[in-house]
């Protein structure tokens, strides 16, 4: 239950972009400490012998030709767009660099 | 009988003997869901125009006597969460609000080219995270049993549509329950296909490792003609299935159950369970024992912690699904206070954009995920199916189809579940393991609980790729039970009274 | 910004050790993108090379394209590495507004290569054995460009734009092992390595490997340590090293940058820089926090990649030679010296004298066309070599003309500067400026004897055997034939000439 504290939900609102006001970051570290504590059963379940399934149906080399298929025209792509210019999105200043 | 009350099997015919036009009855569709769909909030967007000219054009080629399919000109809903070109898709969120796809989604491609006029989008959880439609960012819709309960989620619009005859039938997605737990609140039936039988190119993903597309209608011979319709491989979709499952049309066509060996899984069963109904339930199975069945029991101990590994999966896999939506490229923008910088921009929309439901799974999911918690959350939980799997297997060596009530009670109330987000998780337990094993399951009605006089169902699974068993199974117990009534589930309902 | 001091690079190497990791990031060549069916070009305009699955819109799904995997197999192999019986993709979760989903999907812990090796080899004739820790498959992010800042980076812009044509794009990163025991040569290890792989991918014929258009991406990791120290040192990631030139610089910089920090007593920080070409400079980027949990998780749209032994083999049979073999071939074939050899090496003009060669002419010729003018050329431009315009078809045509006697070899150059200038190719230029050089002894024996007319004291002097007298007659005649004569030929002619009359 102390595992979630108001600091690691801010953080991982952070690492997910979600800005979160304080009111929020009390009550989601209360509602998901309850929730954290009932599915950490799971832990409990298994061990190293159980192989994890990502797939539920098994299935491999899934692969298409390497042909040129018709893409979305630069309106149909932008269409959406909350802002775009000279045929681009258009974003505000980015503030780090990858 | 009203020509709205119809199933969409019957309606085919119909259209078929050139009794009806498809003009006039999209047109009776329409002037329904005008009707009730202020108050039921079934609809978030009615596509009026649309529909028309696609019956227009469907009757014009029957009259040409062109050969078409067999539910060409029966209309249907589609839930919002399908993209479809030229028409608003929201997913039931804000951060959507007025996003007009420019693709559409593979199914809805198969029903447009099955020549199903489409009526409009349904109501949804938002992002299909839910059990009421009480998570929507447009409203919850009403059950049309009762007006002050909720019709299920996340497909609570589909549902509340077909059981208010505002469709004949409609489109869903089922994650952990979403098309089978609103069948079995609304009186329908619904069924979640195996996972890959339906392409899930154009479904706005919520657990893209659970999620499956499948029919909400009111009969299963609809279901069967549907699941027809829109399964089949994707070239778009590379978890879609190489092969074709064959005919479920063929299978509802299926009269007997002699022979066939249900298995009760034990886990779902019991104390947990609303009295009303078990007992509907269990009328259902001696039914079917009477015609010939043979009910063996079955534990699936894992089933156990199946909740908590969805509720770790279907998070996970959420919040990076749903990281796209950062204002650049489509939806929702909103500007911070102060100076704005592109990562200020992403998080004051996404804050704006999604409800609490939803930013508490993306939460969730991020942490299952996050170094030093993977292997004890995510990784543990997908080991967890692993051990679902195999319980399945083991039980389906003992059993043809495996059988239990579709969720632990009829439908709830509005409001009824809102405090305690663990509560809404619990409606699902019988439903997850399909997602999680990946297996097919049918939802179908079995009378009305004692306690409240609102719809059970009773839910089937088959093994992957044995959807057809369902059907057959489906069909006969639907054929028994109509007997045993005299009347068909939604027969049942109550008149609507909406002014 | 305040600027780094360097500590002198030998007296670093004197009291520190070296330890190099390169990340090379290939751009395929494929038709299609990795995960989508829209064209993989450059150049064309913005955001028409896109779809949902490229655009990250709501319900698209990945599609992974075969030839992507095949190419990266081919990579692999050509490294000696083990090709994985089960390769599968995951989710690299992070925020950008070039990528598309805010997550790349790329490779984890079951890439499609590991483990292979590749001998490199230094100016100094060195041979390092570099261990090949993985090669995976990734897709590529958008284009940025940043608007209303001073120098169009993005401190100081206003707004950034985005493309996606790039975004899908397939990468195949190639990681290297730590790399130790380079010593002085650690910089000139990068490059070579670098160098390498590009001759690979290209004779792969996987990728154009031009790293001027960024088909060939390097991040260098560069750590040093105190000579006898065990624990590793903090290294740093050097991004936005364009060619073989600054990989080169950047390394010796860093190995500089940080041997001044350490024995002034400061810690190293973990982090990413930027090489900055102008300046001759890394510059701090940020420092790597958050942004390290990626949160993989296996990609739950692809499924797994289990290439089949027989596939794997079929592919091993189509590989060409390796370069050091290659190189070596080339070398006896075409007779240089190792040090001959070794300059076309460095220089990158490999494959332009193969092509040049294949074209036609000799392989000294070859080599010195390309080492020689071009390389001048391209070094009084600033430009690559491999950017100026022409072929080696045209240049192993120059070649010829030279070797046939038809082009003197001032007027080759001028040809050459034709050609470079998009004049066309050798013969029309030829043609055009009437450049050929007159081998009819006809014409100059005639031009000869006008001027020996016009000049008998000359002449006279040429009979008496003042043979400097027949400098005069020679500037004469080649006046006369506007310099398309030869005039070693003319001088024969003269001397001949005059004895005749």
């Amino acid at each position: 239950m102390s595992e979630i504290t108001p600091e690691l939900v801010r953080h991982l609102a952070g690492l997910a972009r979600i800005e979160v006001s304080d009111a929020e970051v009390a009550q989601f570290a209360s509602q998901l400490a309850l929730i954290v504590d009932s599915v950490a059963t799971v832990k409990a379940a298994v061990n190293d012998e159980i192989p994890a399934t990502s797939h539920p149906i098994p299935m491999a080399n899934v692969f298409r030709e390497d042909i040129v298929k018709p893409s979305l025209t630069q309106a149909q792509a932008l269409s959406g767009a909350a802002d775009s210019e000279s045929g681009r999105f258009k974003v505000s200043a980015i503030l780090d660099e990858e | 009988m009203s020509l709205l009350n119809k199933s969409a099997s019957e309606l085919a015919a119909m259209l078929g003997s050139k009794e009806i036009s498809s003009v006039e009855l999209t047109k009776a569709q329409l002037d329904n869901i005008d009707k009730l769909n202020p108050k039921i909030n079934s609809y978030l967007t009615v596509t009026h125009e649309l529909a028309l000219e696609q019956a227009r054009q469907v009757d014009e080629l029957r009259a040409k006597g062109e050969k078409l399919s067999a539910l060409a000109g029966v209309p249907i809903a589609v839930k919002d969460n399908l993209t479809t070109i030229g028409v608003e898709t929201t997913a039931g969120s804000n951060i959507l609000k007025g996003w007009v796809p420019p693709y559409n989604a593979t199914v809805v491609e198969k029903i447009l080219s099955h020549r199903m006029p489409i009526l409009g989008k349904t109501n949804l959880d938002e992002f299909a995270m839910g059990s009421s439609t009480e998570n929507s960012a447009y409203g919850p819709s009403l059950n049309p049993w009762d007006l002050t309960r909720t019709p299920g989620g996340s497909g609570g619009g589909s549902s509340s549509a077909v059981a208010s005859m505002q469709a004949p039938l409609a489109i869903g997605s089922d994650t952990g329950g979403s098309i089978r737990f609103p069948a079995s609140v609304t009186g329908t039936v619904g069924v979640k296909p195996t996972y890959g039988a339906v392409s899930r190119y154009g479904l706005i993903a919520l657990g893209s490792s659970l999620d499956q597309i499948g029919p909400v209608t009111r009969n299963v011979m609809d279901a069967a003609m549907l699941q027809d319709a829109i399964a089949g491989h994707d070239e778009m979709d590379a978890t879609s299935l190489p092969e074709s499952l064959g005919s479920m049309t063929e299978a509802a066509k299926n009269d007997s159950v002699k022979g066939l060996k249900i298995g009760i899984i034990k886990e779902l069963t019991g104390e947990g369970f609303q009295a009303g109904v078990s007992e509907r339930f269990q009328e259902a199975l001696d039914l079917l024992v009477a015609s010939g069945a043979e009910i063996v029991e079955v534990s699936c101990p894992s089933f156990q912690y199946a909740i908590a590994a969805y509720y770790l999966i279907q998070p996970a896999e959420a919040s990076s699904n749903l990281a796209r939506f950062d204002s650049v490229r489509f939806g929702l923008r909103v500007m911070p206070e102060g100076p704005a910088t592109v990562e200020k921009v992403m998080a004051a929309t996404r804050e704006a954009g999604f409800g609490p439901e939803v930013k508490r799974r993306i939460i969730l999911g991020t942490y299952a995920l996050s170094s030093g918690y993977y292997d004890a959350y995510y990784g543990s939980a997908q080991k967890v199916r692993t051990l679902i799997q195999a319980d399945l297997a083991k039980a389906f060596e003992k059993a043809d189809v495996l059988v239990s009530p579709t969720a632990p009670t009829t439908a709830f109330k509005l409001g009824e579940k809102q405090e305690d987000p663990l509560a809404m998780y619990l409606n699902d337990i019988a439903t997850i393991p399909a997602n999680l094993a990946g297996v097919p399951g049918m939802s179908l009605p079995v009378g009305l609980a004692k306690e409240d006089n609102l719809p059970v169902g009773a839910q089937f699974l088959a093994p992957a790729r044995q959807d057809a068993r369902l059907y057959k199974v489906g069909a006969v117990l639907e054929k028994l039970l109509e007997e045993k009534w005299s009347k068909r589930m939604l027969d049942f309902a109550p008149e609507l009274k909406v002014n | 910004m305040a600027k780094d001091q360097l500590m002198d690079y030998q007296k670093a190497l004197e009291s520190y050790e070296v330890v190099i990791g390169l990340e090379v990031h290939v751009e395929l060549n494929t038709n299609t993108k990795m995960f989508c069916g829209c064209a993989n070009v450059f150049g064309d305009e913005p955001n028409t090379n896109v779809c949902p699955n490229c655009l990250g819109f709501p319900g698209a799904m990945p599609a992974v394209n075969g030839k992507a995997i095949e190419n990266s197999i081919k990579i692999g192999l050509a490294l000696d590495c083990e090709i994985a019986a089960t390769g599968r993709f995951a989710r690299k979760n992070y925020f950008y507004p070039d990528l598309a989903k805010n997550f790349q999907t790329s490779q984890y812990d079951e890439p499609i290569a590991f483990n292979g090796k590749i001998d490199i080899e230094v100016p100094s004739g060195k041979v390092f054995t570099v261990e090949i820790e993985r090669a995976h498959m990734e897709e590529d992010a958008g284009k940025l460009t940043h608007v209303g800042g001073s120098t169009g980076r993005i401190q100081g812009a206003e707004f950034s734009l985005v493309d996606f044509n790039r975004a899908g794009v397939p990468l195949v990163e190639i990681v290297t092992k730590p790399i130790y025991g380079s010593g002085d040569e650690a910089p000139e290890l990068a490059a070579a390595y670098v160098r390498s792989i590009r001759e690979i991918v290209k004779n792969l014929g996987v990728s154009d490997a031009r790293m001027e258009r960024g088909n060939v991406r390097c991040d260098a990791n560069v750590s040093i340590r105190p000579k006898g120290q065990e624990k590793l040192g903090t290294r740093t990631e050097t991004k936005n090293v364009n060619s073989l030139r600054s990989i080169e610089r950047a390394v010796k910089y860093e190995i500089q940058r940080q041997a001044h920090l350490l024995s002034q007593g400061t810690a190293i920080i973990q982090e990413t820089r930027h090489w900055h070409e102008d300046r001759g400079a890394t510059s701090s980027g940020r420092p790597k926090s958050d942004a390290d949990d990626y949160r993989y998780f296996p990609e739950p749209d692809l499924v797994p990649v289990q290439p089949s032994k027989e596939w794997i083999e079929q592919l091993r049979a189509t590989l060409p030679e390796k370069p050091a073999i290659r190189r070596k071939r080339l070398q006896d074939l075409w007779g240089f010296s190792d040090l001959e050899f070794r300059d076309v090496v460095n220089s990158d003009l490999l494959d332009e004298i193969d092509d040049t060669v294949k074209a036609g002419a000799k392989p000294q010729a070859a080599r010195k066309w390309w080492t020689g003018e071009l390389a001048r050329i391209a070094n009084s431009e600033d430009k690559d070599i491999a950017e100026l315009s022409i072929t080696p078809t045209q240049v192993a045509q120059i070649a010829e003309l030279v070797e046939s006697g038809k082009l003197t070899d001032r007027l080759a150059r001028e040809v050459l500067t034709g050609v470079l200038a998009g004049e066309g190719d050798p013969a029309e230029i030829v043609a055009k400026r009437g450049l050929e050089v007159v081998s009819d002894d006809g014409a100059l024996l005639a031009a000869i004897d006008k001027v020996l007319a016009e000049q008998p004291d000359v002449l006279e002097k040429i009979r008496e055997g003042k043979l400097q007298a027949a400098g005069a007659v020679i500037g004469a005649v080649m006046k006369a034939m506007a310099g398309s004569a030869d005039a070693a030929r003319v001088r024969e002619l003269v001397i001949q000439r005059a004895t005749e009359l």
